[in-house]
């Protein structure tokens, strides 16, 4: 599997791991490399349906009087909100890993982690990594380019607290969407078609993560609830420390609730893949 | 001239092999319709979000806006059932080499890769979209006449065109490159700006291209205009009806521009 040209795997075993995970990290940027147009193409189509967003608030502020703030939102808050969760979306988004581990599982390419020492979760999380890498360089020309026309309402953190936990947070978020993805395309070991369930899981997070609209613009019971559910801590929550919305209390228990569920989603993971060998039988060679 | 009940009797028996296949996968075939249901269930709830904080966006209430969502969903279904899965197909027509065998067919090539594949999931979310539209009309206390009804299906006609002549155009880039599959994804995404209202966005170049180049302000508006009785002139809905003529003659222009430059992928 070494790539030519690239020095073998030394064996000491205290470097191992790392030059072993190292290399696939390498080959998987190597090979996303290949989807870079893809990638600009994505990054700059999904711009238009911001954009309309940005005019669709704009239109109802505009009925309002100057200043006037929707939620705890003012215009300016609300369009700034969007673009961060832009920014964290292009930073942590899974982009083709969930069909990539599907397709694993069906064509049995799979097989090889049962037989090299291996691991399949640690193995795709690198290239997820990979993957992010190469999409969030490529995205930042058409991001930086709105961004640049939105500047007045682009807000740097909060405080010194920002610079800090706002990168935990967003580092976090990335964990908890790649082990959600993974789990959900491992369901290709019992399903013949894992998409409908992809899309179905997407719905839930569109809505759910902030996604669509700031969670604080609901009614206080229903936001208070949501924030229970995994998928806050994907985009509202990362974006609200980062503007210095989720202050005090609220913030550390958001940050231990973030925590305790990439802690229970990587165990789910865990659970779900070995109950899935169980049911796997590779066919060929 | 070929004759219409011809291709008439090819389309019931494509529509019909589409039914056996899918009916091999059943559970498969329900959940495509809850994942679509749940995306429109999305549309509305967003709707409902902003209209918990204000009476009215650029002029329109809140059940108009929702009679759009709805016309917007009854469009977008009805061209998924007939034409997306098989114009985002075109690609690996092209990449495969299997468009050779459907050039040396007695049909129309152009009728048979659009065609091909009839999805009739997406007719019940279709309807699904037909229903909100007649329960938002009778929230505003509107009752459309016949000959209004008449006019919807017409302009809807037009809607429909436009997306199958757009995303048509955009599915014959693969006769020169294997990436326009993330181009034709990517007009998928575009539809989805289809569902606001048009006067919500300023006048200026945004505006102006999304009715006039990428007409996706046209296709689910006029619709919605005519059945809620706001056209503003009868130029709104002549200019859907201009566009989708133009559209679709490009759209051809570019399909035998792009078939002389066709050179097979197969031995």
């Amino acid at each position: 599997m070494t790539p030519v040209g690239h020095d073998p795997i030394p064996a000491t075993p205290s470097t191992h791991i790392w030059s072993k995970y190292g290399h696939v990290l390498s080959m998987g940027i190597q090979n996303t490399l290949v989807y870079r147009t893809n990638f600009l193409f994505r990054a700059a189509f999904g711009l238009v349906p911001l954009a309309a967003t940005l005019f669709l608030w704009e239109a109802i502020y505009a009925d309002k009087p100057t200043g006037t703030a929707i939620g705890a939102y003012t215009l300016a808050q609300m369009v700034s909100y969007y673009l961060l969760v832009t920014v964290v979306d292009a930073i942590t988004a899974v982009a083709e890993d969930d069909w990539q581990i599907a397709a694993d599982i069906k064509d049995g390419a799979v097989s090889q982690f049962l037989l090299k020492p291996l691991d399949f979760l640690a193995y795709r999380l690198c290239l997820y990594l990979s993957g992010r890498v190469i999409y969030t360089s490529v995205a930042l020309i058409p991001v930086a380019f709105f961004l640049f026309f939105q500047r007045e309402y682009l807000v740097g953190p909060a405080e010194l607290t920002g610079w800090v936990l706002a990168p935990l947070s967003v580092l976090m978020a990335g964990l908890l969407q790649f082990l959600i993805a993974y789990t959900v395309a491992l369901l290709s070991f019992w399903v013949l078609d894992v998409s409908t369930f992809i899309f179905i899981q997407f719905a839930f997070e569109f809505l759910a993560s902030g996604h669509l609209f700031p969670l604080d613009i609901l009614p206080d019971g229903l936001h208070r609830l949501l924030l229970w559910s995994p998928y806050p801590y994907l985009l509202y929550f990362p974006v609200g420390v980062y503007l210095g919305r989720i202050q005090g209390a609220e913030l550390w228990q958001g940050f231990a609730l973030q925590l305790a569920w990439v802690v229970v989603a990587f165990l789910i993971a865990r659970f779900v893949w070995s109950r899935g060998l169980r049911k796997y039988t590779a066919v060929g060679g | 001239m070929p004759s219409f009940s011809r291709y008439a009797g090819i389309y019931a028996a494509l529509i019909r092999y589409s039914l056996i296949h899918e009916m091999q996968f059943k559970v498969n075939f329900l959940l495509w319709i809850v994942v679509e249901a749940l995306w429109f269930g999305l549309q509305l709830a967003f709707m409902t979000v902003l209209y918990g904080h204000t009476d009215q966006i650029a002029g329109w209430s809140r059940w108009e806006v929702v009679l759009l969502v709805g016309c917007n969903q009854f469009i977008q279904q009805l061209f998924h059932t007939l034409f997306v899965t098989n114009l985002s197909n075109l690609s690996e027509l092209i990449r495969k080499g299997t468009l050779d065998l459907l050039l040396l067919q007695p049909v129309n090539t152009r009728f048979l890769i659009s065609v091909k594949k009839f999805e009739i999931g997406n007719i019940v979310n279709a309807l699904m979209g037909l229903v909100v539209i007649v329960y938002s009309l009778a929230q505003l206390g509107r009752v459309p006449t016949p000959a209004q009804w008449l006019g919807f299906a017409v302009v809807c006609l037009a809607g429909l065109s436009v997306h199958y002549s757009l995303m048509f155009l955009l599915a014959c880039i693969s006769f020169w490159t294997v990436r326009a599959q993330g181009i034709v994804w990517g007009y998928y995404n575009l539809f989805n700006i289809a569902r606001l209202p048009a006067e919500a966005f300023p006048r200026g170049a945004y505006r102006a291209v999304f009715t006039w180049v990428l007409p996706m302000l046209l296709v689910s508006n006029v619709p919605a205009k005519l059945l809620a009785q706001r056209l503003a002139s009868p130029w709104e809905w002549l200019a859907l009806l201009g566009m989708a003529v133009a559209c679709f003659v490009v759209s051809e222009f570019f399909w035998r521009f792009s078939l002389r430059h066709y050179t097979s992928a197969s031995a």
